[in-house]
């Protein structure tokens, strides 16, 4: 059964005259899948992402979202966070004064609330976070830090990755996880998804990105072309590499061909 | 003509004079009565003035004094008592004294860990047993303002530290008034705290200044710091006064070469309250930090108005306020730093963020330079606005409800200013109450790491 859903969904800045940003998107994700979404900057790739996630700066002026038999685009942002949904953002943002450690934990306990689950207790999410952490060669003084607070863009998207991994969700969203990282920061975060995504057989994840060379690291099923508010091509994980080779408007002018 | 916007009770109350006067000696009954006529005068100052412009004056002329002397057997038993318990600081402290109404209460105070030579006391005996020093600092740099002549002319008693020179006091030094008036709007109490601290060279020391009472009163505080040379003074006031209770205060500092201040001013209650802090960095390397948390609702309103001199050279300076305004709360800032002719090397850093948690709160902030020297350094920087939203959604995207997220963001924006606070059991305090406030653990404690605001340290 698809996890995901998307179908011909439109999507604009919610402000008075906004244009469609989202021109109708379709795309069908599998449990288990992970899909990658290739396109230029300003194509809709970010954009979807933060409509999946629920941002309410965005308005659906069109078309459906089913994620796991339910209507995505009814639900509060937290309400996608609690059913299994996590978006690692482009640009994660900076929160002074909450600490790593208060706000991890908040997160975690409202998504086992939500789950019927037992909260953890100080020791036991600490156990959860020290095994996520190693993961991903985190240092322990970051629980305490502010969340992003003065991190590098490399330490940043990390964190993104760290908190997938301690969140454990079904569906996750990469959205350009690989940017502002160098070869070795790439390497340690692709490895961190890569072994998020082996944990659990049936979670998806969806990366957006620019570049081929996140792909090296994560294998995709699926490759998608997003070009202007819509996915105009999809193939297998050799797409990329088609794309790499001949660039967008390669692939673009083939299909007006 | 000013003296007819003066309620009639508030001019008996000024003919009547403090109940303890008989003791006062002569210089300061004459100080009292100058005070007195100037109050009289000019009354509460008008909405033209530039500074009073905001200042909801009604409240003020409405204030109705109770003229005769307090009535404690009226009280219901327990009120002060309840008071003590919750804001006395107790051992944590290294002296405690308490004021009730502003009377000084030697049962409810303490002074046993005070180090052999500093000078704590009542400020009523220190008019005896330190009169030279008292008579010439008292009212020398709290100037002439409205709420100044008034508690000039009408305090009972109050404080008064003189740390000798070298002497360094471990754990703060509290000073708690309690103010108790009656519940009605009627007869409100009245209570002139006055503060007179000198720190002579290189002593050091903690202060807080607390102020919390139940039901109708007015008070109008006048603190003096005078700072020898390299002395390091802490002073935390914390206002936690009543719902109905108007709070004025008025806190002057002189730096002398290489002092410190530093003031945390936390403003939590009162319907009305207006704090006047001005400090004057009075000698090379001097430098002092001001910080200001405030956070109201309902409809109240604060004010601070701050004036930072800059009178010598090669003073660092900071200053960072904060405002949390919720339902129709009202506030002012205004901020001067005044750089004098010659103080060059100045180094002062400004900042003023305020956080509207309704559409009908409204802040005002004023950051104001004057510059009359060459080679300075002045920033300010002032923000107003609604919790951030790039923020509150990248918690709810984790899973935290948007109610939960606001609640923490607010708390973490007032934490900016309360991890500062070096009096433990202060900051302890600020941040529980800010905790219940939010609905969060009181086990909360906010990173102590990231200096993400550079105006404050």
């Amino acid at each position: 059964m698809a996890l995901l859903e998307i179908e011909n969904l439109r999507a604009r800045v919610a402000v008075p005259g906004g244009r469609d940003i989202l021109k109708g998107v379709n795309l069908t994700l599998e449990a288990g899948q992970v899909h990658a979404i290739m396109g230029r900057n300003g194509s809709g790739k970010s954009t979807l992402c933060q409509v999946l996630a629920g941002r309410e700066t965005y308005e659906v002026t069109g078309g459906s979202v089913r994620y796991d038999g339910k209507d995505l685009l009814e639900l509060s942002a937290e309400e996608r966070a609690r059913e299994g949904l996590f978006l690692a953002f482009q640009y994660p943002v900076e929160i002074p004064g909450v600490s790593t450690s208060y706000f991890l934990k908040a997160a975690v306990n409202a998504q086992r609330k939500h789950r019927g689950e037992k909260e953890l207790d100080a020791a036991q999410f600490l156990k959860l976070v020290r095994e996520k952490m190693k993961l991903l060669e985190m240092d322990a003084s970051f629980m305490n830090r502010a969340v992003n607070e003065g991190f590098s863009g490399g330490e940043k998207k990390r964190n993104e990755i760290f908190q997938m991994a301690v969140l454990n969700p079904r569906l996750g969203l990469l959205d350009e996880t690989d940017s502002g990282l160098d070869i070795d920061a790439l390497k340690i975060v692709s490895n961190g998804v890569n072994r998020v995504q082996e944990q659990d057989r049936t979670r998806a994840m969806l990366l957006v990105t620019h570049y081929q060379r996140l792909l090296n690291y994560i294998v995709p099923d699926r490759v998608h072309v997003m070009i202007d508010g819509r996915i105009i091509k999809s193939g297998g994980k050799e797409l990329a590499l088609q794309l790499e080779e001949r660039g967008y408007e390669g692939v673009e002018g083939e299909l007006v061909a | 003509m000013a003296e007819q916007l003066l309620d009639n009770s508030m001019l008996r109350l000024l003919e009547r004079g403090p109940l303890c006067a008989a003791n006062d000696p002569s210089w300061l009954a004459e100080v009292r009565r100058a005070a007195r006529q100037r109050f009289e005068q000019t009354g509460w100052p008008s909405s033209e003035r530039e500074d009073w412009r905001f200042t909801p004056r009604r409240q003020l002329e409405a204030f109705s004094p109770r003229v005769e002397a307090d009535d404690a057997a009226g009280r219901e038993p327990g009120r002060v008592e309840a008071l003590l318990s919750r804001h006395g600081l107790g051992q944590e402290a290294a002296a405690e004294l308490v004021f009730i109404n502003g009377r000084y209460q030697a049962s409810l105070s303490h002074m046993r860990q005070l180090p052999r030579g500093v000078m704590l006391l009542p400020l009523r005996e220190a008019l005896q047993s330190d009169q030279g020093r008292v008579r010439e600092q008292l009212g020398r740099l709290a100037g002439e303002s409205a709420p100044v002549s008034l508690n000039s002319a009408l305090f009972e008693d109050g404080a008064y530290l003189f740390l000798p020179r070298g002497m360094e006091v471990q754990g703060p030094i509290h000073l708690l008034f309690l103010n108790d008036g009656p519940e009605q709007e009627r007869d409100g109490a009245t209570i002139f705290p006055r503060l007179l601290l000198i720190a002579a060279d290189a002593a050091a020391a903690s202060i807080v200044e607390t102020h919390a009472g139940r039901g109708w009163y007015l008070s109008s505080a006048v603190a003096e710091l005078f700072l020898g040379r390299d002395s390091r003074v802490e002073y935390n006031k914390l206002q936690e006064e009543s719902a109905q209770a108007i709070h004025l205060s008025a806190l002057h500092g002189r730096l002398g070469q290489g002092a410190s201040l530093v003031s945390h001013s936390i403003t939590l209650g009162a319907k009305l309250s207006r704090n006047v802090l001005e400090a004057t960095l009075d000698g090379e390397r001097a430098q002092t930090t001001l910080n200001g948390l405030v956070f109201m609702d309902g409809d109240s309103h604060s004010e601070n108005h701050t004036l930072l001199r800059h009178a010598k050279p090669n003073c660092p300076s900071h200053e960072l306020y904060k405002h949390i305004l919720a339902d129709r709360a009202s506030a002012v800032f205004r901020g001067k730093i005044y750089v004098d002719p010659g103080a060059d090397g100045t180094d002062a850093k400004q900042n003023s963020k305020s956080l509207l948690l309704s559409d009908q709160a409204t802040m005002d902030a004023m950051p104001a330079l004057e510059i009359y020297a060459d080679d300075v350094k002045c920033t300010h920087g002032s923000t107003i606005g609604p919790l951030d939203d790039e923020m509150t959604f990248y918690l709810r995207s984790r899973g935290v409800s948007l109610e939960a997220a606001r609640h923490l963001l607010t708390y973490a924006f007032a934490a900016d200013v309360t991890r500062r606070i070096s009096v433990g059991p202060l900051r302890q305090r600020v941040e529980d109450f800010l905790a219940s406030r939010e609905n969060l653990p009181l086990d909360l404690r906010i990173t102590e790491t990231g200096a993400h605001d550079d105006a404050a340290r």
